[in-house]
Formats: C-alpha cells, structure tokens, sequence
C-alpha cells in the first residue's frame, strides 16, 4: 500500500493505480463530463434532424440509435457517475473521514467504468448499428428484433450496473463507519444524507436491472420466452421489470442533486437550512414511494383498473414530500441575506425548472390525462425539467461551489454567471416549446414531423444549440480556473457556507482527516 | 444489529453483497412467478390458464347469454391461414360449448405452431374456463395439409353481471425453430 | 423561399407565444391547429372530461407555482445581502412543517376524486355497438370490422406521403405524414369499441381528439373505446417506439354519418366482391407495372428501398431472386421467409396485387425480365402449393 504520507505518485500510474478519493473523484468527474459532451452531440444531432419537417441529415434508422444512445450515454455516463465522483470527492471530508471505507475497490468501481462505455460506443461502428430501441429497450424490439449488437449492449449495462454497486457498497459503507467522533446520523450534510439513501436505492435495484438484461440475453441466446408470448411469456413482464428498476433510477439522479442544492441554498442565504429532519424523512419516504409507483410509466398497456387506480394514488402522494423540500428551499432563502455568486444562480435556476418539472410530473401522474400525454413530446420535456434542469444544473452548480476547495484557484464570476445566463435561456428555449408540440399530439421518438409541430420544434432545436454551446463556455471557464485561476489559500471560500470541507486547507490537501476532527 | 464480521466495515460490506445479490434472484423467483400469479388472478392481459378446467359448475344458468367474440391473429411471418369456424356464439353461462378453429399449413414442410389466447375484457378471463384447447400444446402440422383444432370451454356462473360480450383472441406463432433447437420453453 | 421567410417571422414571434400561451392556454379552439399549444379536447364526451381534469391539475398548478416563486422571488428581492439585511437564524417550525404536508395531502384528494371518476368512465367498455380490431404491424395498421353477419371488413391503411416529400424533393402537402392510403370509417355517435393488439413488435394506437391511446401488443388484446359525436376526419400517430419507420405509420379516422357508414361498409364489401371478378382479367405490363408501382411503395419500399436497394431487406434491384425462377419469386411474396422480417402477404395484399408487384420487381430497377405474373398465377400457386 505504500505510505500514505506521500503524496501522489508521478505520471500515469498515479491515475491507473491511485485509492485516493480525491483523484478518483476527480476521474469520475471528468469522465462524466466527456460523456456529457458525448451524449450532448448525440442530442445535437436529433435536434438537428429535427430542426425542419423532413429527413435531411440522418436515416431513421440511425436516429432512432442517437435518441436510444443520447439517453443511456447521458443517464449512465454522465449524471450518474458525476454524482458518483462528487460522493468521492466530498463525503469524506463532509464526514471527517481520511478517505472511502474501501479504496481498492473504489479503483476498480470507477475503472471498469471507461471500458464499459468503450463496448457501448462501439456498437455504432457494428454490423446492424447500435441498439435502436430507446433507452427504455422494450421488448420484443429489443429481443427478438433488435440488432445483433445488443448482445454488447448487455454486457456494458452488466458492467456499468456492477460499478454502480460497488461504489454504492462503498460509499453506504464509508457513511456508516468512517464518519468522525461525535458526528451522529442528524448532524451529518444533507448530501451525506441524500447520498446515503441513493446508495440503499443503487444496492436494490441495480440487480433488478442486471436481472432484466440478463433475460434478455437468455431470451436471445438460450431459447428462452421471459418476454415472447409464443413461449408463454409476456413483453408486459419487461416493462414491470424495467420500471421497477427505473422509477428509482430517477430518483438515484435526482436525490443526490436535492443533496447538492441544499448544502448551497443556505451557504448563500447566510443562514441555516430550514427544517433539516423533514428534509431527511422526505427524502427517504421519496425512496420508499419509489419502489411502489414505477408503473405509471405503463397506463396504456391495459392494466386492470384496480392497478391503475393503485399506481395513481402512489404516483400523486409523491409530491407530498416534494413539496416538503421545496417549501424548505424556500423558506431556507426568506429572511436570509443573499448573495447571488455562480453556484445560487444555479441553485435557484434548479429549483425553478425543477418545481415546474414537478408540477408537469403531477399532471402525468394522473391516470386519465395520462392517456392524452403517455409518449408524447410532453413526457420528453417533463423529463428533461428534471434530469437536466434537475440533476445538471445542480451538478454545474456543485461543481462552482467546490472548484475552489479543490484546485485553490477562483473561478471567473463573470463567465460563471454567463454560463448559467446561457444554460438558463437555451434550457428553456429548448425544452419548454417541447410541452406545447406534446400537447398537441407530437409523439415522442420520431424522426420527422407533421408540419402544424415545425415552428416550435425550430425553436427548440435553436435552444438546444445554444444550451450546448453553453457548456463548451462550463468546459472552458473551469479548465482556465484549474491552469491560470486567481490563487486562493482561505479556508472557507464562501463566509456562509458550513461543513468540515471548510476546515481543511485551500486547496485541499491529498489527505485530508487522517486524526479525526471532534464535531460537537 | 446483526452481525456477521467483526471488522464493522465489512460487516456492512457482507450485508449490502449479501442484499444485492438477494435483489438479482428476487427478479427470477419471485417477480416472474409473481407476475403470473397475479396475471390468472386479475387477469392481466386477458391471459387464461394453461390447464384444463375440471371443476364442475352449478348448473346452468338460463337467465342471461353471452356474447363470445373468436379472433385470430398471425403473429409475424407465420404463414399458415388460421382463424375461427365460427366468429361468435351466444351461450349461457355454466353451459359447456365446444367450436373449432380452423388452421392450414400451406408450406411444403412440416410445421409447429404455438397458440397463445387472450381474453378481453381482462376482468373476464378469471370467469373464462377451458376444458380442452388446442392452446394448451404446440400444434405440429404437416405440410399443405389443414386441420380442426378444438376447443371446449364453459363461462362461469359468476361472471360479473356487467360484462355481456366477452372477446377470445389467440395468436398463432411460429415455435418450429424454437422446438427444432430442442430449448425447452418455460 | 417565401414559406421560409413566413416562418421565421412566426419564429421570431415565438417567445411571446410562449409566454402569452400559459394565460391562454384555456381557451383554445379543438383541432390539430398550427402551432397549438394545449391539448385538445377533441370530439369525445370523454375527451372533455379529460381535457377539463387536465386544465383543472394545470390551474392548482399555475396557483401554487404563483404562490412558491411569489415568495421566492420576493425574498431574493428584499432579503439580499446587499441591501444590508442580517440574517435571521430560525431554521424550523413544527406547525408550518405540518401545515404544508397537510394542505397539499388535501388538494391532492381533490384532484383523485374527478380523476377517478373519468378513469372508471373510460374503463367501460360495455354496450358497445360496433368492434374494430386493429393490429399494429411494422409499419402500418390494419383494421378488421368485426361484423355479426356477413364477411368482415378488412384491410391495411398505410402511410400515404410519397418518399419525395420526405426527402424534401417535393413541397410537402397539407397533411404531411398524417395521411393514410386507407383510412378507419367510423360513424358519429356510435360507441366503438376497438380491441387492439400487434403482429410484431408493440405499437401504441393514438389518436389525440378520440381521446384514445392504448398499447398493442404481440400476443395479446387490449381493449378500448370512442363515441364520437363530431363528423371529421381525425389524425394520430402511433406512440411507441416500434423501430425504424415508427415515425411513419399514421392513423386517419374518417367520422361519418350513420348512413354515410352503412353505405361505406356495402361498398367495401362490394369491393371485395369485385376483386374477385380483377382476378379473372389478364393485364397487359404496362397496366401490371402502374399497379405494381403503388403496391411496391406501401408495402414493400420501406424494407426494400425506393429503388430497390436494400435495407432492412435484401436489394430487390439484380437480386437472384428478381431475376429467377417466377414460382420461386411469387412463393416468397405469398409465404414470406420464416424467421425473418419478409412477411406472408398472401394474407396482406389482394391477387392482383400481388401479381403486380411481383410482375414490377421483375421489371423495374433494371432487372427487366420481360416476363409477368397475372393474379390467376397467384390464385394457382397458393392452390397448388405443393406441385411447384
């Protein structure tokens, strides 16, 4: 193991080998956003082949890859694993811990990651092309008639589920023996707290996941019918399968981004966060809800009424603990004093678009009116208020608020700010129009477009492009901040912000914690 | 708390590995069956039991008549001309009624076929019993040859007042690869 | 050019709809209208209920946004640091905290009563007084009337806008995309109970104004229903993901008055009667290839290329096939090939059809064979299958 009062070893080795949670943060990090950038011009392209009614740039064919590719890229590639490398960054200085509970594995969980995603890409370059059927991979689109490069796509969703598991395992681990003396569960951050519970989220139902991808191979491979009525099976099974998986998936993106904005709503408000045990048991009864809501992603499959009614019932009582959170955002600002520097813009930009994703999500929740938005461009810009207006803002703000921590340079606020002006407006002019197309019965996932949609998909192809340039302005600003920023040496970078990551020394050292502080 | 390690942290690490591979089996042996249960039970899907019916109904009753509505499907590239002798029959619930299905192969080689029935509404396929069908195995057909598949069925007595029409589909697919592999089917 | 410069000053005024459009979203006429931007609550009873339950859950929705971001939005306004205030340090209140899980736990049952209601409305099905069953193939829809007496109604309805317009060689028509070769015949104020299902993959038939969407699925039936009580002709699109032209494979239904269907449905039949009297005609080439041509492009063209290329399905242009033995030809046409995408559409197309488009495959895109397929050819070969 070598001693770890070295610092770090020299060249490529110090990235192949390294058990330090700070350089596999920082890897996670960056891999996450090469796949942001990855999946985003898997976007640019749909958006592009969508800017005017007929096809002009791509076959359907192929655009039905970029929209399958576009989802898994960005849901496994880049939200999760950038949460993942905030965890590793984070958590153990927010715990006071000298670094995760398993740092061996912690090696193997992220660097099982890029090989992964290798496969994945690869299938664009195969025989038959890459999966094609939507990142939701219903069968039997995805069994019996999908392309022999799914058999790949398997295994990179096998490999990426284990890293997944392995970092949950260490991450629930670290939280609930290395934290330090004194620092009991309901003194711990709020993104200890969120992570936590993602992480009990992440062990349960990634297996489900690997489970249904596992059948499927059976079912292409082994003559088995798990999903092909002609053997007794039913493709139904799949879609309860799947959800029973995906409806905490979204919460696993989502949680640790509530984590996030917590710790900097109050770090700027100047004052502490309002009602912190209600965050806590609203965040966990959101995790409970999840594993008994996931098929109101399938009112149109003909379920019994009984089921239907069911699903409702669950689905609504979702936004009683929502609604707690962002009550408590809010009141967290009244009567603080604000100051509005990058990272608050962020976070306020999120909780914004996320109450308005929120409330769209209300509306799909409800089972009759469901019949009407069910795979309509209404689902697609719901979701993307939450997923990205949700977890990537979040992240981008996460991202402002801790750079200095951890490179000791200041970022330029100027070019903050006007990335998240940028993001802000291209985000809306992007997706918003989206819930109009819907509405007015544009379905989801088609390549081409009846003409009465033109105008508003135009606008919300020139949203996108500007909501993508934006981030080559995110990727600049940070990269400039790391070579060339303002140094800086305070310990705490913002005079509101709380926790034991503001203890440490700017930038903070390679090891950090290594005695135990004593929190009171 | 139980525990499994001294070392506390991999006593956490034995319970969440211990719990993620619980989760893996818990999709094979209990989701799928579940599922099934809960499918003959609500009848989701419209799906009906693929065992004969041999308890024995009360009697008949004259009061009411159901419609039953036969369609048939060819799933994909199944070339064999398939379909009902008979589109609807009116029967009395608790009355056993017996009708055929009509299927011809019109390539020169033999053929095995899979019926799969699905009842709609779905409320009703707990209420639909079969006594013999030709559902209940793979149907082998020789080449250009036709055939009388039958299927005897009884409507149960408490079949929810509401429901007057009861629709029966089967789809034919193709099994011969499946079977020619010698893979069972679950 | 004048159609572009229109649309861009429509553009340009787009952000001031987007605006405007949350205000007006309520009261916006029904139809597939130009950049529409609510939903409509077509031409169904239950349509309407379910357009009125949306626009209920949307204004509770407007009302708590305005409540949430009025707060918000006046406290970054006067609690900013740069106004010199202090900060305060309450950080809890039990009864505000029980407060706002009650209140909206409350509003929440006031939206689950109406949506139950609507809910059981649609989950109906009974006294219907007409069955369609619709099947969703990859890529088109086929409608089979289920008919108490008399030989049922049956055929495919396909997506009608020629390749050109797609590939933007020809200016697109009014109902590009949404129009069908075929479409549904319906009449008005009728309860119609659809029972849709699927041949491969899922499908999903949608069609907004009916108030209608429901999966169909390989294997298995689910049902679903409409009374429509406006005259029209309705247009959707299917919903799921169903491969590569999932975007091609509209649904048209033509609403009509009761006489107007009954006349409809004699006709079809009629029609049925006078394809078999086709069947005995002989037909020159030229008359086979003109018929060809249609057949190839609705049922063919999508696999197999505008020019007989290839794709999903092998090149047709040179193929040994094409350019082989007749009966070989005509036994794939009919039979299809087991075990892949190339369906039987001996069941799916008419005689002559398919003696059409066989006899074009063979004469177009450079085979030139010369040689052509009558329908009492087709008849011959499904009879006596086995002597070939």
């Amino acid at each position: 193991m070598g001693d770890h009062h070295h610092g770090p070893a020299k060249g490529l080795s110090r990235w192949l080998f390294t058990t330090n949670h700070k350089d596999i943060g920082t890897m996670y990090l960056w891999f996450s956003f090469a796949m942001f950038i990855l999946g985003g011009s898997f976007a640019m392209i749909i958006r592009a082949e969508l800017f005017q009614p007929g096809m002009q740039l791509v076959d359907p064919a192929f655009f039905n890859q970029m929209t399958t590719l576009h989802g898994l890229v960005m849901v496994f590639g880049a939200i999760m694993p950038s949460f993942v490398g905030l965890a590793n960054w984070m958590i153990p200085m927010m715990i006071g811990a000298p670094d995760m509970a398993l740092p061996r594995m912690n090696n193997w969980s992220f660097w099982i990651l890029p090989p992964a995603f290798l496969i994945l890409a690869s299938t664009l370059f195969m025989e038959g092309g890459a999966p094609a059927f939507g990142w939701t991979f219903y069968a039997p689109l995805s069994t019996t008639y999908a392309p022999p490069s799914v058999t790949y796509f398997i295994f990179s969703i096998h490999v990426l589920g284990l890293s997944s598991i392995m970092g949950s395992i260490n991450i629930i681990a670290t939280v609930m023996n290395m934290r330090a003396p004194g620092m009991t569960y309901m003194k711990m951050p709020m993104f200890v707290w969120t992570w936590l519970i993602t992480a009990f989220l992440l062990v349960a139902v990634m297996p489900v996941l690997a489970g249904a991808v596992t059948m499927m191979l059976m079912d292409i491979h082994f003559g088995t019918s798990f999903f092909s009525a002609a053997g007794g099976g039913d493709p139904v099974l799949f879609q309860h399968i799947f959800w029973f998986f995906g409806h905490p998936e979204v919460y696993i993106i989502i949680l640790p981004a509530f984590g996030v904005v917590s710790q900097i709503i109050p770090a700027f408000s100047r004052k502490p966060l309002f009602g912190y045990d209600s965050m806590v048991y609203a965040t966990a009864a959101i995790a409970f809800l999840s594993f008994v809501v996931w098929a109101h992603h399938m009112y149109t499959v003909g379920m019994p009424v009984a089921g239907e009614l069911f699903f409702m019932y669950a689905t609504m009582l979702i936004a009683v603990p929502t609604g707690v959170k962002v009550f408590n955002w809010v009141s967290t600002m009244w009567r603080g004093a604000m100051t509005f520097e990058t990272p608050m813009l962020f976070a306020i930009g999120f909780l914004v678009l996320f109450t308005i994703g929120g409330f769209t999500g209300l509306m799909l929740s409800i089972a009759p009116a469901d019949f009407q938005y069910h795979d309509s461009y209404f689902v697609v810009a719901h979701f993307h208020y939450v997923m990205v207006a949700g977890a990537v803002f979040s992240m981008s703000a996460a991202v402002y608020y801790w750079l200095p921590k951890w490179c000791g340079r200041m970022y330029n606020e100027t070019m903050g700010k006007t990335h998240f002006w940028i993001s802000f407006i291209g985000f809306n002019i992007a997706f918003f129009p989206q819930h109009f197309v819907g509405l007015a019965g544009m379905p989801r996932r088609i390549p081409d477009y009846a003409l009465q949609f033109a105008d508003f998909n135009m606008l919300s192809s020139i949203g996108a492009f500007i909501y993508g340039a934006s981030q080559i302005l995110f990727l600049y600003n940070v990269v400039a901040t790391i070579v060339a920023g303002k140094p800086t040496s305070e310990e705490k970078t913002w005079d509101g912000a709380e926790g034991l990551e503001w203890t440490v020394a700017t930038p903070a050292p390679y090891h950090t914690f290594e005695t135990p502080p004593q929190v009171k | 708390m139980l525990r499994l390690n001294n070392n506390p942290v991999l006593d956490t690490v034995i319970k969440l590995v211990t719990t993620a591979v619980a989760m893996f089996a818990f999709v094979f042996v209990v989701m799928v069956p579940l599922y099934d249960v809960l499918c003959d039970a609500l009848g989701i899907n419209g799906k009906t039991s693929g065992e004969a019916y041999t308890a024995v109904q009360a009697g008949v009753d004259e009061s009411r008549t159901i419609t039953i509505q036969f369609v048939a499907t060819n799933n994909e590239s199944m070339p064999w001309e398939f379909g009902p002798s008979v589109t609807m029959m009116k029967v009395n619930p608790g009355a056993s009624n017996d009708t055929v299905f009509l299927a011809r192969n019109p390539l020169p080689q033999a053929m095995i076929a899979q019926a799969i029935p699905s009842v709609s509404p779905a409320r009703a396929a707990a209420y639909f019993h079969k006594t013999e069908c030709f559902c209940f195995n793979q149907q082998p057909l020789d080449g250009e040859t036709a055939t009388d598949m039958p299927l005897q069925f009884i409507v149960d007595r408490d079949l929810p007042q509401d429901i007057k029409t009861i629709t029966l589909s089967y789809t034919l697919f193709d099994i011969t690869d499946l079977v020619d592999g010698d893979v069972a089917a679950r | 050019m004048v159609l572009k410069a229109n649309r861009l000053r429509k553009l340009a005024l787009a952000p001031v709809l987007m605006l405007l459009s949350l205000a007006s979203a309520g009261v916006l006429a029904a139809g597939g209208k130009v950049n529409q931007v609510n939903m409509s609550p077509g031409a169904t009873e239950i349509g309407q209920s379910i357009f009125d339950l949306h626009m209920l859950i949307f204004w509770i929705c407007v009302i708590i946004g305005a409540l949430v971001f009025g707060v918000m939005f006046y406290s970054i306004y006067y609690h900013r640091k740069s106004r010199g205030v202090t900060p305060s340090t309450f950080h809890e209140s039990t009864k505000v905290e029980i407060a706002w899980t009650v209140v909206p736990f409350l509003i929440l049952i006031g939206m689950a009563v109406p949506a139950t209601s609507t809910l059981l409305e649609i989950y109906d099905f009974d006294d219907a007084e007409m069955d369609i069953m619709v099947t969703g193939f990859q890529w088109r829809w086929k409608y089979e009337y289920l008919n108490e007496e008399g030989e049922n109604v049956v055929f495919f309805s396909s997506l009608r806008t020629p390749q050109s317009e797609i590939r933007n060689a020809e200016a697109k028509g009014e109902h590009y995309l949404l129009e069908v070769d075929e479409p549904m015949v319906i009449p008005v104020d009728t309860k119609v109970r659809f029972l849709v299902t699927a041949n491969d993959v899922i499908h999903s038939w949608w069609v907004p104004e009916l108030a209608v969407k429901k999966d169909a699925i390989p294997g298995f039936i689910n049902e679903t229903w409409t009374r429509v009580s406006t005259e029209g002709i309705y247009r959707g699109q299917c919903a799921e993901l169903c491969g590569k032209d999932h975007g091609f494979m509209p649904i048209v239904v033509n609403v009509v008055s009761k006489e107007d269907y009954a006349e409809w449905l004699d006709e079809k039949q009629a029609q049925a009667a006078q394809v078999s009297e086709l069947m005995a005609q002989t037909f020159t080439l030229d008359e086979l290839m003109e018929r060809g041509e249609t057949v190839y492009d609705r049922n063919c063209l999508a696999c197999h290329g505008a020019n007989g290329e290839g794709g999903v399905g092998t090149p047709i242009a040179g193929s040994p096939i094409a350019t082989g033995d007749i009966d070989a030809h005509l036994e794939i046409g009919i039979n299809g090939v087991p075990g892949t995408a190339m369906q039987a559409f001996g069941s799916q197309i008419n005689n002559v059809e398919m003696a059409a488009v066989i006899t074009y495959q063979r004469n177009a895109f450079g085979n030139n064979m010369g040689d052509m397929v009558q329908p009492i050819d087709v008849y011959n070969h499904k009879q006596g299958q086995g002597e070939n």
